[in-house]
């Protein structure tokens, strides 16, 4: 394996890694306010219809991605209203987003366009298109950092760096800011920040609309930069993956981001692999590297490697005593 | 607010329900009308498609079957505490043991040998989808991983090793879909319409039978047997359940063995009646909506049976409605979701309002309400 080799697997994983990412963090927000969230994948998988279908029609990247957002958010708050408000069972919530999102984006896909589901090909300027980073191309030639820096730093979406931006702004909120330390206390004793005054239902909303905003820029990412334009249930169990991630960085932001580079290898790796005789195991099947993330997330939550234990308040509803 | 009243168990179990549902069917009114076809109509069709001729009946009782066993299986572990989401990976996994067993006895030549390979199968297929339910109950029992995770993880393991052995090992070499061989004799369970016309040529099949006897066991289980007790203690308080004496971790892991189980027998339905081998993806979502099934006959048999039936009629008008109406499938999986959502999650939504409009009935019960609620605060 050359540089090259080896610099385009790695520029495959980023590109696979950040709907993972996006995603994780929104799990991250939202569990660790006390709300699970199965819904992840629903939610993307509307985000993305979202932005391609207001992609497709006004021919604007932009205008996509706050559908994107939009929609996500709309389906969040579905899950905030009976998580929160109405004191449901979140677990049949999630279950019930991501129904939803799977059947209204084909019926509604189908009977608006008549493609199968699919939304049109985006016309020009309805797809993000790469950043080059500055002397990308002028640092190509430098010897080992020339490459990795044009070929794997420069030339992804915009919302590939927003991603990992994210990263360290969501360590940077959580654990430096006020609304963060709110944030990790109301997933742990919410009685504790009752009692100090705070509204454990407004915290609550806004963690979820944050996953809500997340997970609309991952589905955006999905139709309308890394692909170009919606397919039916394109997410294709990502949401799941990204959920197995959060557990897998025991709800951490920048362990997320290590764990979601992880699984976005494996995801690269498995497409590499296929037919190929490795020495010694020979050839591996494709399901056993697609089985890997779910595979390692319940080994960790059984506590043979590490010990993985969530918010303490994650799934209950918080009833204020009368 | 605290002076309310408990619903009277016929509303808890009808009437609140009943209002969830038209809810759920209000809206997908609604998004009938975003697509521009006539919700009545549909309503119509839907109605004439699951009821209004024998084949009609005949798919949603299959469907029913179904949905029954799923129904079954996440009750079962409801009643002890636990939330079995992985119902379709266990069901799906099962298939495996199902059609092992049927392909073997396939030429067993001996009359009604289906009176032999059915049981067979069914106890193969518990085997290996109760393992499945079996292991996550484990894990949580033992090493304090929840199972709710755990499932859903195993829902995908089992879709991976079920793509592997039928593109690897199940395959015949002679086909080139990944698929098992096909069932020719004592392995086919035999379909009602072979002694009813009326069911014209729906796929309902004697596991219905099956269905009906899980139903009596598991009532019997849950409510008449030291078993069902302890599952039940372990569900309503599981630090009461320990100081009876009770291992609760012995309890999880069969009430989760259980489960799994149950949602096992799809396969029988699907794979060894329906289908005749094993194919990709043949519990198509029938493991998610036991959940709802559960859910709406809030895990006592008759409600689970009657839901099921609901549900049933769901999927049949559902596909009346894409062969007469033109209508995208994937509308059922809408008005699934909201009937999820609705019975489900936002199960509470008219709780208040009904409470309070029951309290207004007479001032004899509000006085009474009163006094209840200040001996003993609602937590």
């Amino acid at each position: 394996m050359d540089i090259f080799a080896v610099l385009s697997l790695l520029d495959a994983t980023i590109r696979l890694t950040t709907p993972l990412l996006l995603a994780c963090l929104a799990g991250l927000y939202c569990e660790r306010s006390g709300v699970f969230n199965i819904g992840l994948e629903g939610k993307m998988l509307a985000g993305a219809f979202g932005a391609a279908v207001v992609a497709a029609l006004t021919g604007s990247a932009w205008l996509g991605m706050l559908a994107g957002v939009g929609v996500g958010v709309a389906f969040a708050l579905i899950h905030g209203i009976a998580s929160i408000t109405l004191k449901g069972n979140q677990i049949i919530s999630g279950v019930a987003i991501n129904f939803l999102a799977a059947g209204l984006t084909t019926l509604l896909g189908q009977s608006w366009f008549r493609q199968g589901g699919r939304t049109p090909a985006l016309p020009q300027g309805g797809r993000f298109a790469p950043i080059e980073l500055p002397f990308a191309s002028e640092l190509a030639g430098i010897p080992i950092l020339g490459p990795i820096y044009s070929e794997l730093v420069s030339g992804h979406y915009i919302l590939v760096y927003i991603a990992f931006l994210m990263v360290p702004l969501t360590f940077f909120v959580l654990y430096r800011t006020r609304f963060g330390l709110r944030l990790r206390a109301v997933g742990e004793n919410p009685k504790a920040v009752d009692t100090a005054g705070i509204s454990v239902t407004l915290l609550r909303y806004q963690a979820v609309l944050i996953a809500g905003v997340l997970c609309g820029l991952a589905g955006a990412y999905l139709s309308i930069a890394q692909g170009s334009g919606f397919g039916n249930n394109m997410t294709a169990g990502k949401g799941f993956i990204a959920l197995a991630a959060l557990i897998f960085a025991k709800w951490r932001p920048v362990p997320a981001m290590f764990a979601c580079l992880l699984f976005g290898f494996l995801d690269a790796m498995q497409i590499r692999l296929q037919g190929v005789d490795l020495p010694v195991i020979g050839q591996v099947p494709v399901q056993a590297i697609q089985a890997l993330p779910y595979v390692l997330t319940v080994v960790l939550l059984a506590g043979f490697i590490g010990k993985a234990v969530g918010p303490r308040a994650g799934g209950v509803p918080y009833t204020k005593e009368r | 607010m605290s002076a309310r009243r408990p619903l009277p168990r016929w509303a808890d179990v009808a009437l609140l329900p009943a209002l969830n549902l038209l809810l759920a069917l209000v809206i997908s009114a609604l998004v009938l009308m975003i697509i521009g076809r006539n919700p009545l109509e549909a309503l119509d069709t839907m109605i004439f498609g699951a009821f209004g001729y024998g084949e009609g009946v005949g798919y949603t009782l299959h469907f029913a079957t179904n949905f029954v066993f799923t129904g079954l299986a996440v009750a079962v572990a409801a009643h002890a505490g636990l939330f079995n989401i992985g119902a379709e990976g266990q069901a799906y996994i099962a298939g495996l043991g199902a059609i092992v067993v049927a392909l073997w006895l396939d030429n067993i030549g001996i009359p009604f040998g289906w009176l032999l390979v059915m049981p067979l199968a069914m106890i193969a297929a518990a085997a290996v989808g109760g393992l499945w339910a079996f292991i996550p109950g484990y894990l949580q029992a033992k090493r304090g991983s929840h199972v709710v995770i755990t499932t859903i993880m195993f829902n995908f393991i089992a879709s991976a090793i079920m793509v592997y052995m039928l593109n690897r090992v199940l395959k015949p070499v002679t086909t080139m879909a990944p698929e098992s061989a096909t069932l020719r004799g004592a392995g086919k369970v035999p379909q009602l319409r072979e002694f009813f016309d009326y069911f014209g040529y729906a796929p309902v099949n004697m596991t219905i039978l099956v269905a009906i006897a899980a139903l009596v066991a598991v009532y019997i289980l849950i409510w008449h047997t030291k078993l069902g007790y302890a599952m039940r203690t372990l569900g309503l308080n599981p630090s009461a359940a320990v100081y009876a004496g009770m291992s609760n971790s012995r309890l999880i892991m069969i009430a989760m063995g259980i489960s799994g189980a149950l949602a096992s027998m799809i396969a029988i339905n699907e794979v060894l009646a329906v289908q005749n081998r094993l194919v990709l993806d043949y519990v198509a979502g029938y493991g998610f909506v036991g959940i709802a099934v559960a859910l709406m006959g809030r895990n006592h048999p008759i409600g689970i049976a009657l839901a099921a039936l609901l549900f049933g009629a769901l999927y049949q008008g559902g596909q009346e409605l894409s062969i007469m109406m033109g209508i995208n499938r994937e509308m059922i999986v809408v008005i699934q979701a909201l009937v999820i959502l609705f019975t489900g999650a936002m199960e509470g939504l008219f709780r208040p309002s009904l409470e309070t409009a029951f309290m207004m009935l007479g001032p004899r019960q509000k006085t009474e309400a009163i006094a209840r609620s200040t001996a003993q605060p609602e937590s």
